[in-house]
C-alpha cells in the first residue's frame, strides 16, 4: 500500500467547463501524498477553488477522475466523501451555538451522545475555545469563528481535509497567528490538507509543497523555497514574491549561461542563466530578486553591472526600499538590508547596481 | 464625567445632539401628524363609540337622571315624577324628531322599543296628570317594571351592552348577563370561523409560498426577477378583478365545474359548489395574500448563504437532513414574518368574503362593515372591531413569546 500513500489524493486528466465553450480546468494532473500540506496558490479565475470544489463534491469534473485513498470518487455524493472542509466565511450555522455546530457532523453519523460530548469538549481544547461551547457564532471574534470552522472541520476525523481561503477575511496579525496554529494542527494530527490561497505569503508559511495555478493550469508545483528561488517561468516569478523584470532578446547563449540584450536600450548586455528560452534570437524575460542586487558592487563580484539612478526611498524599518530606474526600467526595485554598513543614498543619486548572472533567471517571454 | 470647562459630560452631548434631533423630527413631522389624524384618532374613537351612550341621557335628558336614582329592587314601578319628566322629554323629543333615535337605541337591547317610543310619543303631548296612568293606558308595556329596568340600565353616559352582544350575551330583564340561545347567538361563532379561516389560509399560503420562495432564492438573478414578476403580477391587477376571475372559474356553470364535467369526473348534476362559501373565500384569498408570504421567506432565503447547505452536505448530512437541520430553521423569521402578516391581513379582510363568501364563507369583518353601512348600529360595530383588535394583539403577544418579534424580517 505505499503506492496510495504517495497518491493519496489524485487528479487524473481532470478538465472542468461551466459553459461548454472555455476550460476552467484544463488537463489537470496531480499527485497529493498522505500527511502532505499542499498549497493551491493562484490569482482569482485561475481555477483553484474549482479544483478544491471538485474534491469536496460540490462540482463535477467534465472529463477525468479524481481518486481518493485509491477509490475513483466522481461519483461518491458529498456527504459521503468524508472529506473536512473550512470554507471562506466559515459557514458556521448561526442557528446553533457552538458545541452543536461541533456536534453537527457526529449527530449525523449517529454517534452515541457520550462520545459525541466527549469529542466535541475535544475539539473545543484543541482550537483553545474551551468554554465557548454555549456561545453563537455571532457572538465570536473573526479568528474564534474561524477556530470554530475548523475544529468542526476536523471533529469527525476526516481523512482530508480541505480549506478555502479560509483566512482571508481575518486582520494582518491574526492571521498570521492562525498560519502558525493551522501549521501546527497540521503536524499534530498528521492530516492531508489541501489550502486555496491567493496569498503567497500564506502559501510560502505553511506549505510542504505549492501549485501555482494560472489559466486553469499548474504552471509549477514544488516546495516553497524552490518556487521561490527557481521559478521555471515568468508568471510564477511575478506571483511568487517581489520581482525586477526586463525582457530582452538573448544574444548569447550555452547550457550555463546566456547573454540578453534589454529591450529599450542601446545594446545594453547582461548575463543571466536560461532557465525557459528557446535559442538565440528568441524573446526573454529576465527575473531578479530585489534582495540579489547589490548597491555599488566592488569591482569584479558580479558580471553585471549597470548604472542606475534612484529615484524614491522607503524606509520600511529593516531594510530600505529603494526604486531606481536601471536600463530603461522605472520600476527596478531594490532591498537594502539596514545594517551597519549599508549604503546611504539620497534621492537623484547616480549609483552602479550589480548582481550575479545565476540570480538572474532567462525565462519565456 | 465633565467636559473641560467643567459642564457634564451628559449635558453637553445632549446640548450637541439638540439640533440634529429637532431636525430629525421635522423630517417625520407630517407622517406623524399625518398617521395621528388618519390613524390613531379613529382608533380612539372606535373605542370610545363601543361604549359611549349619548342617546339616552341626552334625549331623555330630564328622565334619566332621575332613573338612575331609582332603587328597581323592589318590583316597584318608577314614582309619578318619574313619568312627569318623561312626558316632557317625550313631548320635546317628539318636536325635534329625537326621540325616535332613543327607541332604536333601546331596540338594540330588546326588541319592541322602537314601536313603543313611536306610539308613546305621538300622543306625550295630550298626556294629562296623573303620567303613569296615562303611560300605561297608552300602551300596557309602561306598566312592566323590567321596561324601566331596560331604560334606567342605559341612562349612564358609558354601557358594556355592545360588548355583550358582541359576544352573543345580553342583559336578562333584570340586569343579569346572559349568553344568548344558540339560535340566536352568531358573532362567536363567527369569531371562531374567522380565525379557523385565516388559520388555513395562512397555511396554505405558507405551503405554496415556500417551494417558490426557494426557487427565486436559488435561481439567477435574471430568472429570479422574471419569476419575482410573476409573484407581483396580481398586486398590479384590481383585486376586484381578481375576485371576479375566481367567481368566472369557480360557479357553478363556470370554467372548472365545466371542465370536470366535459372530462366527465363528475356528472352534470353534481357541480361542484366551490364559490359563495367558505371554499372560495379560501381560494380566492389564498391566491390574493400569496405574494405577502412569498416576499419575506425570498427576502430570509436571499440571506442565506448557500455555503451553509454545502457545509452541512460536507460534514455528513445527506440532503434532506441538511435542509432540515440547517437550511429550514434560518428560515424561520421568514415563515414568522410572512406568516404573521397573512394572518392579520386575512383576519380583517373584507372585500373578497364578501364576494365570494357567500352565507358561510364571511368574516367577522363583513358584518362589522353590515352594522356601519346598513344597521347602523356603530356601537356593536366598534365593539366587535375592539375584540378583533385585542385577538391580534394577544395573538401577537403569543408570537413574541414563542418565536421572538426580533426574529422577524420583513425584507
Amino acid at each position: 500500500m505505499s503506492e496510495p500513500d504517495a497518491s493519496f489524493v489524485r487528479f487524473s486528466e481532470v478538465q472542468k467547463s461551466y459553459d461548454g465553450e472555455t476550460l476552467v480546468v484544463k488537463n489537470l494532473n496531480l499527485d497529493i501524498a498522505r500527511g502532505e500540506f499542499v498549497t493551491m496558490l493562484g490569482p482569482s479565475g485561475s481555477g483553484k477553488t474549482t479544483c478544491l470544489m471538485m474534491l469536496a463534491g460540490f462540482e463535477t469534473a467534465t472529463h477525468g477522475e479524481i481518486y481518493l485513498d485509491g477509490q475513483g470518487i466522481n461519483n461518491v455524493a458529498p456527504h459521503k466523501r468524508n472529506i473536512g472542509m473550512v470554507f471562506q466565511n466559515y459557514a458556521l450555522f448561526p442557528h446553533m451555538t457552538v458545541a452543536e455546530n461541533l456536534a453537527f457532523p457526529l449527530e449525523v453519523r449517529k454517534q452515541p451522545k457520550s462520545e459525541i460530548d466527549e469529542r466535541v469538549s475535544k475539539a473545543l481544547d484543541m482550537v483553545r475555545l474551551t468554554g465557548f461551547g454555549n456561545r453563537r457564532p455571532a457572538q465570536l471574534s473573526g479568528g474564534q469563528q474561524q477556530r470554530v470552522a475548523l475544529a468542526r472541520a476536523l471533529v469527525f476525523e476526516p481523512k482530508l481535509v480541505l480549506l478555502d481561503e479560509p483566512l482571508g477575511a481575518l486582520d494582518k496579525n491574526l492571521r498570521e497567528e492562525m498560519q502558525y496554529e493551522l501549521k501546527h494542527i497540521h503536524e499534530e494530527l498528521g492530516l492531508t490538507m489541501v489550502f486555496v490561497t491567493h496569498d503567497q505569503s500564506e502559501a510560502l508559511t505553511m506549505s510542504d509543497r505549492i501549485a501555482v495555478f494560472d489559466d486553469g493550469v499548474i504552471q509549477q508545483i514544488d516546495s516553497p523555497d524552490v518556487l521561490y528561488e527557481e521559478p521555471k517561468n515568468a508568471f510564477v516569478a511575478y506571483f511568487i514574491g517581489e520581482n525586477n523584470r526586463f525582457t530582452g532578446v538573448v544574444k548569447e547563449l550555452s547550457d550555463t549561461e546566456c547573454s540578453i540584450e534589454i529591450d529599450g536600450t542601446d545594446g545594453t548586455v547582461v548575463k543571466g542563466i536560461p532557465i525557459n528560452v528557446n535559442g538565440v534570437g528568441s524573446k526573454t524575460t529576465l527575473s531578479l530578486r530585489p534582495e540579489r542586487v547589490y548597491i555599488n558592487p566592488r569591482e569584479g563580484v558580479t558580471p553585471n553591472v549597470l548604472d542606475a539612478k534612484v529615484l524614491e526611498l522607503i524606509y520600511l524599518g529593516d531594510h530600505i526600499r529603494t526604486r531606481v530606474s536601471v536600463a530603461g526600467n522605472d520600476e527596478f526595485i531594490v532591498k537594502i538590508p539596514n545594517s551597519h554598513e549599508h549604503s546611504r543614498l539620497a534621492r537623484g543619486d547616480t549609483v552602479k547596481v550589480g548582481w550575479a548572472s545565476e540570480d538572474c533567471r532567462a525565462l519565456d517571454a | 464625567m465633565t467636559t473641560a470647562d467643567g459642564t457634564p459630560l451628559k449635558v453637553s452631548l445632549a446640548r450637541a445632539q439638540r439640533r440634529l434631533k429637532f431636525r430629525a423630527f421635522y423630517l417625520v413631522l407630517p407622517l406623524f401628524a399625518f398617521i395621528l389624524i388618519t390613524f390613531f384618532v379613529p382608533v380612539f374613537d372606535m373605542l370610545f363609540r363601543s361604549v359611549e351612550n349619548q342617546i339616552v341621557p341626552q334625549i331623555l335628558e330630564k328622565t334619566a337622571p332621575l332613573l338612575l336614582e331609582w332603587d328597581d329592587r323592589d318590583g316597584e314601578l318608577p314614582p309619578e315624577e318619574v313619568f312627569a319628566a318623561a312626558k316632557a322629554d317625550f313631548e320635546k323629543g317628539y318636536a325635534e324628531k329625537t326621540i325616535l333615535k332613543v327607541g332604536r337605541r333601546m331596540n338594540y337591547e330588546e326588541p319592541g322599543f322602537s314601536s313603543l317610543f313611536r306610539k308613546t310619543a305621538r300622543r306625550a303631548k295630550n298626556f294629562e296628570p296623573p303620567y303613569k296612568e296615562a303611560f300605561i293606558e297608552r300602551d300596557d308595556e309602561w306598566g312592566e317594571v323590567d321596561t324601566w329596568r331596560y331604560l334606567k340600565r342605559e341612562s349612564g353616559a358609558f354601557t358594556i351592552s355592545y360588548y355583550l352582544a358582541a359576544l352573543d350575551m345580553s342583559y336578562g330583564p333584570s340586569g343579569e348577563i346572559g349568553v344568548k340561545s344558540d339560535k340566536r347567538a352568531i358573532y362567536i361563532n363567527l369569531f371562531q370561523r374567522t380565525l379557523m379561516l385565516s388559520l388555513l389560509i395562512t397555511v396554505l399560503c405558507f405551503l405554496l409560498a415556500y417551494p417558490i420562495s426557494y426557487l427565486l432564492a436559488t435561481v439567477s438573478t435574471k430568472t429570479s426577477n422574471l419569476l419575482l414578476i410573476l409573484v407581483l403580477l396580481p398586486f398590479w391587477t384590481s383585486l376586484l378583478v381578481r375576485t371576479s376571475a375566481w367567481i368566472a372559474l369557480l360557479q357553478q356553470e363556470g370554467v372548472i365545474n365545466d371542465l370536470l364535467v366535459g372530462i366527465g369526473l363528475i356528472s352534470d348534476d353534481g357541480r361542484l359548489a366551490m364559490i359563495h362559501n367558505a371554499t372560495g373565500t379560501v381560494i380566492a384569498m389564498t391566491h390574493i395574500l400569496l405574494p405577502f408570504m412569498v416576499l419575506p421567506l425570498y427576502s430570509v432565503m436571499k440571506t442565506i448563504p448557500p455555503t451553509y447547505m454545502r457545509a452541512a452536505k460536507n460534514l455528513g448530512a445527506t440532503p434532506t437532513k441538511a435542509f432540515i437541520r440547517v437550511y429550514f430553521p434560518n428560515t424561520i423569521s421568514g415563515i414568522g414574518a410572512g406568516g404573521i402578516l397573512v394572518f392579520i391581513i386575512s383576519i380583517g379582510y373584507y372585500i373578497t368574503p364578501a364576494l365570494v363568501g357567500g352565507v358561510d364563507g364571511t368574516l367577522i369583518s363583513n358584518f362589522i362593515a353590515y352594522h356601519i353601512s346598513q344597521s347602523l348600529n356603530w356601537g356593536l360595530a366598534a365593539a366587535l372591531g375592539v375584540i378583533l383588535l385585542g385577538l391580534v394583539l394577544v395573538l401577537y403577544y403569543f408570537y413574541d413569546k414563542v418565536v421572538g418579534i426580533d426574529n422577524m424580517k420583513l425584507g
